[in-house]
């Protein structure tokens, strides 16, 4: 279980994480949905203790994530930043290969080696794994971003914009392998997304902020309303149902 | 290699069915062996020339005069490839070195400060060990002061303490121009040649005490090799994959202050030869593990200003112009970097 409690977060004097209260559970996909600057990245950066919060503090199974220690956290959860730029030139094989470090500190075992190549596998990234990522697309080098996260086997696996520069197979493919985490090892997978109805169809729950606040969460039925739409949005975005699930058509 | 099959977890439905495959991770390649074996060859050659090239006279002489001379050049060799390859490591950054931090200048200050305060002849007489213990010991605690109070608190930014080293370097530089400007003619001549880097006249204690501490400090950094590939990832990546950030980078930097004092204060300064092994170490070693880089930009260090010294001193007669070609040959790749650099972005 991740708990957030009252945590706040300032630049100067503008907040931009206001005193968030949050729970949620083990197991299960969640999204994080909620316009520019609503405080996602931030939110998320603070979880996985790669920023300090002003005031608060966030708990993953009871730890503290300030002041367990680094190694410790890191066998429990992997986090993908929005950002990944890099400065050392690597190949693909040897960014993923990184993943594993909580767990062999640089010495990769078999079972390592076995982890490696089943997250490029699960990426779709075996032909490339011998290429340097400048070599590569963006959506490809955001799949290898991805895969390293994977090969960190953690309970709990959070991601920011994982959609970033991919196409639709590749989406789709990506919230799939997300689903399967959750449901078939009982990960526990965090992800922030900019696109409602990825969220809506495979999440089990959405987290709406706006402000640096969380405005509405519940399951996806609860959010995909017109009125809980505008709340977060301030767009006017119809809903409807296609087959059984919503669709917000929020193009036109 | 068939798939453990004790791996589980979230990759664990494709691990059994994931096929062999090159490794670029584990073992090193064969590029990589191919260029430790030659730097290794290249290193004992250049070892081997710098001893025995146009030796006159007995060598009971020649061979205990010329080895000083060439433990000196390997540790200073030693201590400026590690301490620099591992500095890059930390600030993200391949165009800085520890002594542009303001590491040679505090030299000079220290230097400029001695003569003037104790005049030249009285300085002499200080015991050598006893110059050499306090230098070290004034750069090591200026560094150490620096990191702990730029890193060692709540901000904490790389890129802020390698600034304030550098401000902190005019400021030495000035301080010097200052103290060089009190102090008269003669003396001055003095504190000149104390300035420049010098592989001449090394007492054969200091060069003993430096040894043991460069050989224990970069046997320290090679266990922590892996750890240093981490950091090269930068921070977030770091503190996500479960290192100590803080606690790593301060002590590692502490290391490297260690080295670039001990290697000062044993033949003087020198800024730019780092920069010109560390990214020669980088082109050529074909990987960005430090096990890899930290040996070949070692070997590149001994490689160079040995066989350099074997050319200079044996062969062209000019032994005492090493530090000025390397700083030379530094800062041309130091040049280079900055238009490849400025062209890249
Ligand atoms: N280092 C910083 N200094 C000052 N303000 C910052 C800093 N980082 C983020 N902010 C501000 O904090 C707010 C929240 O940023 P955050 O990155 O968390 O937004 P987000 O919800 O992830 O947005 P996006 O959907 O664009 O990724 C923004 O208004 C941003 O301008
Ligand atoms: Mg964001």
């Amino acid at each position: 279980m991740i708990e957030v409690r009252s945590v706040t977060k300032r630049y100067g004097r503008t907040v931009v994480v206001d005193d968030v209260e949050l729970t949620l559970p083990a197991g299960g996909l969640v999204s994080i949905i909620g316009p520019n600057g609503a405080g996602k990245s931030t939110l998320l950066s603070i979880v996985a203790r790669l920023l300090p919060a002003d005031a608060g503090s966030v708990l993953v199974d009871g730890h503290d994530v300030a002041s367990t220690p680094g190694d410790v956290l890191a066998r429990r959860l992997a986090v993908l930043r929005q950002e990944n730029h890099l400065t050392v030139r690597l190949t693909v094989r040897d960014l993923v290969a990184f993943g594993r470090y909580p767990h062999s500190r640089g010495r990769l075992t078999t079972t390592d080696e076995a982890h490696v190549d089943a997250a490029l596998e699960h990426l779709g990234l075996t032909d490339l794994a011998g290429r340097f990522l400048d070599q590569l697309s963006g959506g490809q080098r955001q799949r290898a971003h991805v895969a390293m996260v994977l090969a960190q086997d953690t309970e709990y696996v959070l991601l920011d914009e994982p959609l970033n520069n991919l196409d639709m197979k590749h989406a789709r493919q990506m919230m799939r392998m997300m689903r399967r985490a959750a449901d078939e090892l009982g990960r526990t997978v965090v992800v922030v997304l900019h696109d409602i109805n990825f969220a809506a169809a495979y999440s089990d729950r959405v987290v709406a902020m706006r402000d640096g606040a969380v405005v509405v969460q519940g399951t996806p039925a609860q959010i995909m309303t017109p009125e809980a739409l505008h709340a977060v949005y301030d767009m006017d975005i119809a809903v409807h149902d296609v087959a059984g699930a919503p669709l917000a058509a929020y193009y036109v | 290699m068939s798939a453990d099959p004790s791996v589980r977890g979230l990759t664990s439905t494709a691990a059994t069915s994931a096929a062999p495959q090159a490794r670029t991770g584990a073992a090193p390649s064969r590029r990589t062996t191919l260029v430790l074996v030659g730097l290794v060859l290249l290193a004992l050659g250049a070892c081997a020339a710098y001893l025995v090239l146009e030796a006159r006279g007995s060598w009971d002489f020649v061979l205990p005069f010329r080895g000083r001379r060439l433990a000196a050049l390997a540790v200073v060799g030693a201590a400026v490839a590690v301490s620099t390859v591992v500095f890059q490591t930390l600030t993200e950054n391949r165009i800085l070195t520890p002594s542009i931090m303001g590491f040679d200048a505090l030299f000079v200050l220290i230097q400029s400060l001695a003569v003037l305060g104790l005049g030249s002849i009285a300085l002499n007489q200080v015991p050598v060990p006893l110059q050499f213990g306090v230098e070290v010991v004034v750069m090591l605690g200026a560094s150490t002061a620096l990191f702990f109070w730029l890193f060692g608190g709540a901000r904490r930014s790389l890129h802020l303490l390698v600034l304030v080293g550098v401000v902190f370097g005019v400021l030495f530089r000035s301080l010097s121009a200052l103290v060089q400007r009190l102090i008269d003619p003669n003396e001055f001549a003095v504190l000149q040649s104390r300035l420049f880097a010098s592989f001449g006249a090394v007492d054969p204690q200091l060069l003993a005490i430096s040894a043991v501490v460069v050989a224990v400090t970069c046997a320290w950094l090679w266990s922590r090799r892996r750890e240093l590939d981490v950091l090269l990832l930068g921070r977030a990546h770091a503190v996500a994959l479960g290192v100590d950030h803080r606690r790593a980078v301060l002590s590692l930097l502490l290391a490297v202050g260690l080295l670039v004092s001990v290697s000062t204060a044993l033949v003087g300064p020198i800024t730019f030869f780092g920069l010109l092994v560390a990214n020669l170490a980088y082109l050529v070693a074909g990987s960005h593990r430090h096990a890899v880089t930290l040996p070949v930009a070692v070997l590149l260090a001994v490689v160079v200003l040995v066989g350099g010294q074997a050319v200079l001193e044996h062969l062209l007669d000019a032994g005492t112009v090493l530090s000025v070609v390397v700083e030379f040959l530094g800062g041309i790749v130091f040049i280079a970097l900055l238009v490849a650099g400025g062209r890249g972005r």
